[in-house]
């Protein structure tokens, strides 16, 4: 349909510099531009680092997807940017980015929420999302179970993670093991050589009296850790395979038992998994064998729509534009905690008195953000 | 000729429009944490203020530091985007030549410093000749090392102001004005004369701290 509305996004909420292109449901580009191998020696996300990183790669990440989408700047419907959550300095480089263009194309700006284009995105690989949707966002910064009876403006929070995120979690594993960061990747190939049974580890928040839907990885990787320290101190090998697929597994086992549970309590038949945690293929594998055997359809985006990147941003702007929500004015401002339950950012609001229970992303340093 | 100038490395978040003759508009406020907020609706207003519009614009003076680089960025970030979209050239100023070519317009004339809050105890300065001749680099330091430096001297700015122990003769402007910043880009424009490219001058590397080996959780 040559009316669907045309519009770039742009994220830059953590170390991906990311812009998309989206005509309604179709994806058109989506050019990134990452910093995480500067992160690496790190074994974390350096905020300051990262926002340095988004402003060298902003314009030409943007000419990129222009070019990839084969479109040009004045023919866009909108331009649409992650306000929040994330990393506050980072944040800002998109926001002023997408405030620019948006002005000087004469074009509407809408600041959406990072945590609902995770979920939008899947309608550039599925379709139109079905409503209500459940979601289980899992990455670094953020694990959620969010219900979404509208993607453009009723996005409720059910649960998520009380200490670490999930990526959080693979990461410090895959420190503890030496395997580097980020650790997701990591995990998952070594994982597959072990053994998911080898290692009983605990299972957080499982417990009957416990929140049904919330998250706790923190007891799981000091568990992890306690069990290769004893090891290593009996002057043992570590069966890395083993001890990746076995921690692999029991976060993988509460994220799709939760998720399952979610749906069914919910009367919700499609689960929607995104996050950079969505790319673990034993994540993927469970979900699905779970979610068929519950009669349940699963929606997981390819690989790189799971990871941060504009494209998701784009989506949920094209998603705006085509239910002809409010757009943003020139004052948006970035929200390092905007709370999941705002979708976008339609006005001005001075008074920052969100206090909600929300996901933080993990920050090394504070100092540069001033 | 339609000049589009703005600055966010210090607390000034500060725009202004100049036709090549004289200012045309100008707007300043100064709140050291919305930078990101108050940059577009302060370019909204001085574009509205001279009857023009954004596509009226020929060319962009941004000012490119020193500062504390969160606020820094929204600037750079808005005159790279401003250039790309607009198809018109983006010139680089340092922000403390800005300050120092306001100086000179408020009566500041012979050797002076610039200096501007850099935060953690440091300043942000360079030394001048006069308003249009920098003699130092752009450099960040505790104030309390630059005595001897600048002696005697009437310092600008207001991280002069911030020290007045060390910076014993603190003059006007304390703060950058997008329309000093402006009329300087215009003479230097006429003049054919080199800008620098708008990259951001931040003087310190980023602080990254190494998160120390893995601790052990096991007790010893
Ligand atoms: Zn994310």
């Amino acid at each position: 349909m040559a009316d669907e509305p045309l519009v770039l996004g742009i994220e830059t909420s953590c170390d991906e510099t990311g812009v998309g292109i989206v005509r309604g449901h179709t994806l058109l580009a989506d050019a990134v531009a990452s910093s995480v191998d500067d992160h690496a020696r790190y074994g974390g996300v350096v905020p300051e680092i990262a926002s340095r990183a988004h402003l060298e790669a902003m314009v030409p990440t943007i000419q990129r997807a222009l070019k990839e989408a084969g479109v040009a700047a004045r023919d866009l419907d909108g331009i649409a940017v992650t306000a929040g959550p994330g990393l506050a300095g980072a944040l800002l480089v998109g926001v002023s980015a997408a405030k620019a263009y948006a002005y000087a194309l004469g074009k509407p700006l809408y600041g959406v929420n990072h945590l609902a284009s995770h979920i939008c995105v899947d309608q550039l690989e599925h379709g139109a999302l079905p409503e209500p949707t459940m979601a289980l966002l899992v990455s670094g910064g953020h694990s959620s179970l969010l219900l979404a009876p509208d993607i453009t403006g009723d996005v409720r929070p059910l649960g998520s993670t009380i200490d670490d995120a999930a990526g959080e979690a693979f990461d410090k594993v895959a420190r503890v093991l030496g395997l580097g960061f980020p650790g997701g990747p990591a995990i998952d190939r070594h994982a597959r050589d072990g053994d998911p049974k080898a290692i009983r580890f605990p299972r957080g928040l499982t417990g009957p009296r416990d929140a049904p839907y919330d998250f706790s990885f923190s007891g799981l990787k000091t568990a992890v850790a306690r069990w290769v320290e004893a090891r290593r101190r009996e002057g043992m090998d570590v069966p890395v395979a083993d001890v990746a697929a076995s921690f692999q597994e029991a976060v993988v086992d509460v994220l799709t038992r939760k998720a399952l549970r979610a749906c069914k309590e919910n009367g919700v038949d499609h689960l929607m998994i995104g996050g950079g945690v969505a790319a673990n293929s034993r994540l993927r594998s469970l979900a699905l064998e779970r979610c068929e055997d519950a009669g349940i359809v699963l929606r997981v985006p390819r690989r790189e729509l799971c990871t941060d990147n504009g494209a998701m941003v784009a989506a949920l702007g094209a998603e705006m534009v085509a239910r002809n929500r409010p757009a943003s004015t020139w004052d948006l401002p970035a929200d390092s905690s905007l709370p999941v339950t705002e979708v976008s950012v339609p006005g001005h609001t001075h008074d920052h008195a969100h206090s909600h229970p929300h996901d933080h992303v993990h920050e090394l340093s504070k100092d540069n953000l001033y | 000729m339609l000049l589009l100038a703005f600055d966010t490395a210090t607390p000034a978040v500060t725009a202004a429009l100049h036709d090549g003759r004289r200012v045309l508009a100008e707007s300043t406020v100064v709140d050291a944490r919305r930078h990101g907020e108050l940059l577009m609706p302060a370019v909204d207003r001085v574009l509205a203020e001279a009857g023009a519009a954004i596509g009226d614009v020929t060319g962009i003076v941004v000012g490119t530091g020193p500062g504390p680089y969160t606020g820094l960025r929204v600037g750079l970030v808005t005159a790279a985007a401003f250039g790309d979209a607009l198809g018109v050239p983006v010139h680089g100023i340092c922000t403390l030549d800005g300050i120092a070519y306001a100086a000179g317009l408020a009566g500041v004339d012979g050797p002076f410093v610039v200096a501007t809050d850099a935060r953690r105890k440091e300043v942000y300065w360079a030394r001048y000749d006069s308003p249009r001749e920098r003699v130092t680099e752009p450099a960040v330091d505790r104030p309390a090392d630059l005595e001897s430096t600048v002696a005697g001297l009437p310092a600008v700015g207001a991280g002069a102001a911030l020290y007045p122990e060390v910076f014993t003769d603190v003059r006007a402007p304390e703060h950058q004005s997008a329309a000093a910043l402006a009329a300087l880009g215009a003479v230097r424009l006429a003049e054919g004369a080199e800008f620098a490219p708008a990259l951001p001058l931040y003087l310190r590397r980023p602080d990254a701290q190494v998160p120390a080996g893995y601790k052990a959780v096991l007790p010893k």
